[in-house]
C-alpha cells in the first residue's frame, strides 16, 4: 500500500514550549486515519502544519512523495488537499449554495475574472456537491442562519469542489448531535470508498473513532504515544493511562 | 551642544500633553473598539475650560486646582456624550461609531464658537513659573521643566491604575474580549461610560496642562487629532509605555524639525509612522489583533443579487429624470447635480474595498485628489488636450493605489486605515509644499473643459454619462467572481486561503481599482471646478467619503451612492446657515442613532417588516 502522506520528525515549539515534539508518521492512499489524544495533545497544532496555517520549527511533510513543509495554505490546496476547519469558516454574507459556487469559481481559477454574473457560474455543479452532503435543499439559504451541524457539512462540500486526495478534517462532528455525527461519518467513509480519497481526522468522540477509522493514532503532549489498528490502540497500556476516565469503553470492547 | 540639548528639553515638555491626550485615546479604542475622532475636541474642551476655571478659582490653589477639576469636567462631558451618542449603536457594525464622533467634532466646535467666540485666547502662566531657569547657558522655561519632571509621575499613575487596580483588570480584561466580561456579570454599559470618562478626562487634563504653553483656539481640535492617531499607532494600540515613546519621539522631532527642514513639518510626523508600520506593523510595542473571524456585532449580511425588474426600473427611472433634468431644470441644480455624481463615484470606489473588502481606508482622498491633480497638471503644464488628461486622471490614480496598496495591503485593520492615513498626508504635502510643480495652496486654475463639451449642459452630460458608467462598473464587479473573492476573503480568510483564493493579492487589485474609480471622479471634478487645490487631498476629505459610506449603509451595495447623494443636498441647505456645523453635527448624529444600519440598511429592513416576506419563517 502506498502513502499519499507521510510526516516525518514534525516539531513545533512556541517560546520553548514543545506543542509538537518529534511526531512522524504516514497516512496510506484510501485511508481513514483517526489522531486522537486528549485536550492540548497537540493534534490542532500538528493540523495546522499539516495544511500551512503554522510553519514548523522542525521536520518535514510529504505529499505523495512531493515536500511542501512549511508552504502556504493555498499552494497545498493546490496540490490536491482539502481541510474543514474545528471551528467552521464559511462565508456568511452568501447564500448556502454561493459558498460552494465560489470554491468552484478557485477550482476554475476563475477569481480574476469581472465579466459573469457570479450567481450564475457552477450553479449545477455546486448543487452536486450539496447533494453529496445533503444539503441541497439548503441551497438557497443565507449561510448565517444555518445551524451548526449544517456548516459542518456545507465546509466538507466546499473542501471537496477541488477533487482532493487528501482530506484534512480537524473536528468533524464537534459541536453535532449524537445522530448527526453518525450521519456524517458514514458520509465521509462513503467518499474515502467511492472516490478513493483519503481522510485523517480528528476526533474527540469515541464511538465516532472506533465505529469508521481504519486506523487510529493517539498523540499525548506533542508526542505519538499509539499508531495501528483500533484493537492494538485499545490495549495499549499507555492509551489507557491517558484515557483513564473513559477507561470503561476500552475494557468492554476489547474482548469484542 | 547647549542649544541641541534646549530643543531636546522642549520636544520632552511638548510630549507631556500629547501623551495624556493619546493615552486616553488608546484607552477608549482598546475596551470600547471605537475610533474616537471626537477625542481633539475634548483636548480643546480642556483648554477653554482650564481658561474660565484659571479665572474663578481664587488664591493660589487657582492654577493646578483648575487643571484638575478641567479634568472632571472634561470627564464628565465625555461621560453624557458616551451615554446620549454612543450607548445606543454599540450593536452597529464596526467602526459605525466614528460617525457619530464626527458628529460630535462639529457640534463641539460650533458650541464653542458660540461660547467662547473666534479669538485665539492666551493662556494664563503657571503661579511661580514665569520665567526661564539657564540650562548650559540657553534659556530653558521653568514651567517646561515642571512638565518634563511630572511626566513620569502620570505615566507612573497610569500604568498603576492598569496594572495594578480592580477597575485596571476589567479595562484588560475588556480590552482582550468584551463577551466574557459581560458573561462574568460585569456592568458593560458603565465600564464603558467609565473608561470612556476617563480617556475624556485625560484628554481635558492636556488640554490644560498646555495653556502656558499654548493657549486656547478653535483649531486645537484638528491641530492635535492627526498627532494623537500618529502616536497612538506608531507606540501600538492600547501600550501606554508605547504611547509614551511615541510621544517624545514625535515631539522630539518635531521640535528639531522645525529649527533645521521647516518644510518637513506638516508631514513628518507621519513619515515617521510610515516607517514604524512597514518595519513593525502592529507598531512598537503593539500586539498582533486577534482577526475576530465571528466576532461580527449586528445583523448579518445578506447575500446579494442583483436588481429585479422592479429595482431596475427604479433605477431606469431615475436615470431618465437625470437625463430630461437639463430640459426643465435651472443651472444651478444641473452644478448641484454633477457635485453629487462625482460625490457618489468618490463613494462608491470606497465602499466597493470598504463593504466588500472590509479594508477601512482614511486615505481615500490621495486617489480622487491625486487623479484630479494629474489631469490638472498635465492641461497646465504641457497643454494636454482636456479628453486625454481627462484620461490620465483614472490611471495615474490607480498605478498610485498599486503603489501605496503594496505597502498597505499587508497590514489589518486599524493599522491598515492609519497606513494608508499616512500615505495621503505624504501626497498632500507633496502638493501643498512641491510649489514649483504644484503651485501650493494658489492650486492650479483654468483647467476648463474642450470647447465642445464647455458649457454647463454639454459638461453635466459628459459627468453623468462617466460618473454613472464608473458606479455601474463597480457595481458590476461586486456581482462578478472577483468581487465575490473580494467578499469571500472578508468573511474567512481562513477558508479563502485553504481554497486557493490568494487573499492578500484580490484585495492589492481591489484596492487599486477603487484608487482608478476615485480618479475617475477627481477627472471629472476638476473639469467641472476648473482649478484644483491641496484640500481636495485633505485629511477631511478621505473622512467625508467615509461618513458619507457609514452613513449610506456599510452592508447595502448602493449605501456609498445614496449616502453621498443624501449628503451633498444637506449640506447644500445647511451651509447657507450661520451655526452650520452644528445642525450637520446634530442631523448625522440623529441619522446615526435612528438608523443604526445606514439609511439604506434601515430601510430595508424597514421595507421586509412592512411585507412580511421573513424568508427565513417558511
Amino acid at each position: 500500500m502506498s502513502e499519499i502522506l507521510r510526516v516525518e520528525n514534525l516539531r513545533k515549539s512556541y517560546d520553548g514550549f514543545l506543542a509538537v515534539n518529534g511526531v512522524s508518521f504516514a497516512v496510506a492512499k484510501g485511508e481513514l486515519k483517526a489522531l486522537i489524544g486528549p485536550n492540548g495533545a497537540g493534534k490542532s497544532t500538528c493540523f495546522n502544519m499539516l495544511m500551512g496555517q503554522l510553519k514548523p520549527s522542525a521536520g518535514e511533510v510529504y505529499l505523495d512523495g512531493q515536500r511542501i513543509t512549511g508552504k502556504r495554505p493555498r499552494e497545498i490546496w493546490r496540490r490536491g488537499v482539502g481541510r474543514t476547519f474545528q471551528i467552521t469558516g464559511t462565508y456568511q454574507s452568501m447564500s448556502v449554495i454561493e459558498n460552494v459556487q465560489m470554491a468552484l469559481m478557485s477550482h476554475h481559477k476563475r477569481i480574476f475574472s469581472i465579466a459573469p454574473r457570479a450567481w450564475k457560474l457552477y450553479r449545477d455543479e455546486a448543487f452536486e456537491f450539496l447533494d453529496t452532503v445533503s444539503m441541497a435543499d439548503q441551497a438557497d439559504r443565507p449561510c448565517s442562519v444555518l445551524a451548526y451541524g449544517d456548516l459542518k457539512r456545507l465546509e466538507l462540500a466546499i473542501a471537496l469542489c477541488h477533487r482532493p486526495r487528501l482530506l484534512l478534517m480537524d473536528e468533524p462532528t464537534a459541536g453535532m448531535a449524537p445522530s448527526a455525527r453518525i450521519e456524517l461519518m458514514q458520509l465521509v467513509a462513503d467518499i474515502v470508498r467511492d472516490q478513493g480519497v483519503s481522510v485523517l481526522f480528528t476526533e474527540h468522540d469515541m464511538d465516532v473513532v472506533f465505529a469508521h477509522a481504519h486506523h487510529i493514532m493517539v498523540l499525548n503532549r506533542g508526542e505519538l504515544i499509539a499508531d495501528g489498528s483500533a484493537t492494538e490502540v485499545r490495549n495499549n497500556p499507555q492509551v489507557q493511562e491517558v484515557y483513564l476516565g473513559g477507561g470503561t469503553l476500552f475494557k468492554e470492547d476489547a474482548n469484542a | 551642544m547647549a542649544f541641541f540639548f534646549a530643543q531636546f528639553l522642549t520636544g520632552l515638555a511638548n510630549a507631556a500633553a500629547l501623551f495624556l491626550v493619546a493615552s486616553g485615546l488608546s484607552l477608549i479604542f482598546g475596551v470600547t473598539r471605537i475610533v474616537n475622532f471626537a477625542h481633539g475636541s475634548f483636548y480643546m474642551l480642556g483648554a477653554f475650560i482650564g481658561i474660565v476655571l484659571m479665572d474663578l478659582l481664587p488664591g493660589h490653589v487657582d492654577f493646578w486646582g483648575a487643571i484638575l477639576l478641567t479634568g472632571l469636567a472634561v470627564g464628565l462631558i465625555g461621560a453624557v456624550v458616551e451615554m446620549v451618542v454612543l450607548r445606543p449603536i454599540y450593536r452597529a457594525p464596526e467602526l459605525f461609531q466614528l460617525v457619530a464622533t464626527f458628529g460630535v467634532i462639529l457640534v463641539i466646535q460650533d458650541l464653542a464658537l458660540m461660547i467662547w467666540g473666534a479669538e485665539d485666547r492666551l493662556g494664563p502662566r503657571a503661579p511661580g513659573l514665569r520665567g526661564v531657569w539657564r540650562i548650559f547657558g540657553e534659556p530653558v522655561p521653568k514651567y517646561d521643566i515642571v512638565l518634563i519632571a511630572i511626566t513620569p509621575f502620570i505615566l507612573f499613575a497610569l500604568w498603576y491604575l492598569i496594572a495594578r487596580t480592580r477597575l485596571g483588570v476589567l479595562v484588560r480584561a475588556a480590552t482582550q474580549d468584551r463577551e466574557m466580561v459581560g458573561a462574568l456579570g460585569v456592568n458593560q454599559a458603565w465600564l464603558f461610560t467609565g473608561v470612556f470618562a476617563l480617556g475624556s478626562a485625560l484628554a481635558g487634563l492636556g488640554g490644560a496642562l498646555q495653556l502656558p504653553k499654548g493657549g486656547a483656539d478653535l483649531l486645537m481640535d484638528f491641530n492635535i487629532i492627526g498627532a494623537v492617531f500618529v502616536v497612538v499607532v506608531i507606540g501600538g494600540m492600547g501600550s501606554l509605555p508605547g504611547a509614551f515613546i511615541a510621544s517624545v519621539l514625535i515631539s522630539v522631532l518635531n521640535v528639531f524639525g522645525v529649527t533645521y527642514l521647516p518644510q518637513s513639518t506638516l508631514v513628518l510626523m507621519y513619515v515617521v509612522m510610515a516607517v514604524v508600520l512597514i518595519v513593525r506593523p502592529y507598531g512598537l510595542l503593539g500586539r498582533e489583533e486577534v482577526a475576530g473571524e465571528h466576532g461580527q456585532v449586528g445583523a448579518p449580511e445578506t447575500p446579494i443579487r442583483p436588481y429585479g425588474p422592479k429595482g431596475m426600473a427604479l433605477v431606469a427611472a431615475l436615470l431618465t429624470l437625470l437625463a430630461l433634468l437639463p430640459a426643465f431644470a435651472e443651472p444651478f441644480v444641473l452644478t448641484l447635480v454633477v457635485d453629487m455624481v462625482v460625490f457618489a463615484l468618490f463613494a462608491a470606489s470606497l465602499h466597493f474595498i470598504l463593504g466588500s473588502g472590509g479594508l477601512v481606508s482614511f486615505g481615500h482622498a490621495a486617489f480622487f485628489g491625486g487623479g484630479a491633480y494629474a489631469a490638472a497638471l498635465l492641461v497646465y503644464h504641457t497643454g494636454t488636450p482636456m479628453e486625454l488628461a481627462f484620461l490620465f486622471a483614472p490611471l495615474a490614480a490607480g498605478l498610485l493605489a498599486l503603489g501605496i496598496g503594496w505597502f498597505c495591503i499587508r497590514l489589518t485593520g486599524v493599522y491598515f486605515a492609519m497606513l494608508t492615513l499616512a500615505f495621503s498626508q505624504l501626497v498632500w504635502s507633496l502638493a501643498f509644499q512641491w510649489r514649483s510643480v504644484t503651485r501650493g495652496d494658489d492650486g492650479l486654475v483654468n483647467i476648463w473643459p474642450a470647447d465642445w463639451l464647455n458649457g454647463s449642459v454639454p459638461y453635466y452630460y459628459f459627468a453623468l454619462a462617466f460618473g454613472v458608467g464608473g458606479i455601474l462598473f463597480l457595481r458590476h464587479v461586486i456581482h462578478a467572481p472577483f468581487g465575490y473573492a473580494l467578499r469571500a476573503g472578508r468573511d474567512s480568510p481562513r477558508q479563502a486561503e485553504a481554497t486557493g483564493i490568494d487573499v492578500k493579492r484580490v484585495q492589492f487589485v481591489a484596492f487599486a481599482l477603487a484608487g482608478a474609480m476615485a480618479g475617475l471622479a477627481g477627472g471629472i471634478f476638476v473639469f467641472s471646478k476648473g482649478s484644483v487645490f491641496p484640500t481636495e487631498l485633505e485629511i477631511a476629505k478621505s473622512f467625508d467619503a467615509l461618513i458619507v459610506v457609514f452613513l449610506g449603509g456599510v452592508k447595502t451595495l448602493a449605501g456609498g451612492v445614496v449616502g453621498a447623494s443624501f449628503m451633498t443636498v444637506v449640506e447644500d441647505w445647511l451651509v447657507r446657515l450661520e451655526y452650520w456645523r452644528l445642525l450637520l453635527g446634530l442631523v448625522i448624529i440623529a441619522v446615526v442613532i435612528v438608523m443604526p444600519e445606514g439609511i439604506v440598511g434601515t430601510l430595508r429592513t424597514l421595507w421586509r417588516r412592512i411585507r412580511h416576506s421573513d424568508e427565513e419563517a417558511v
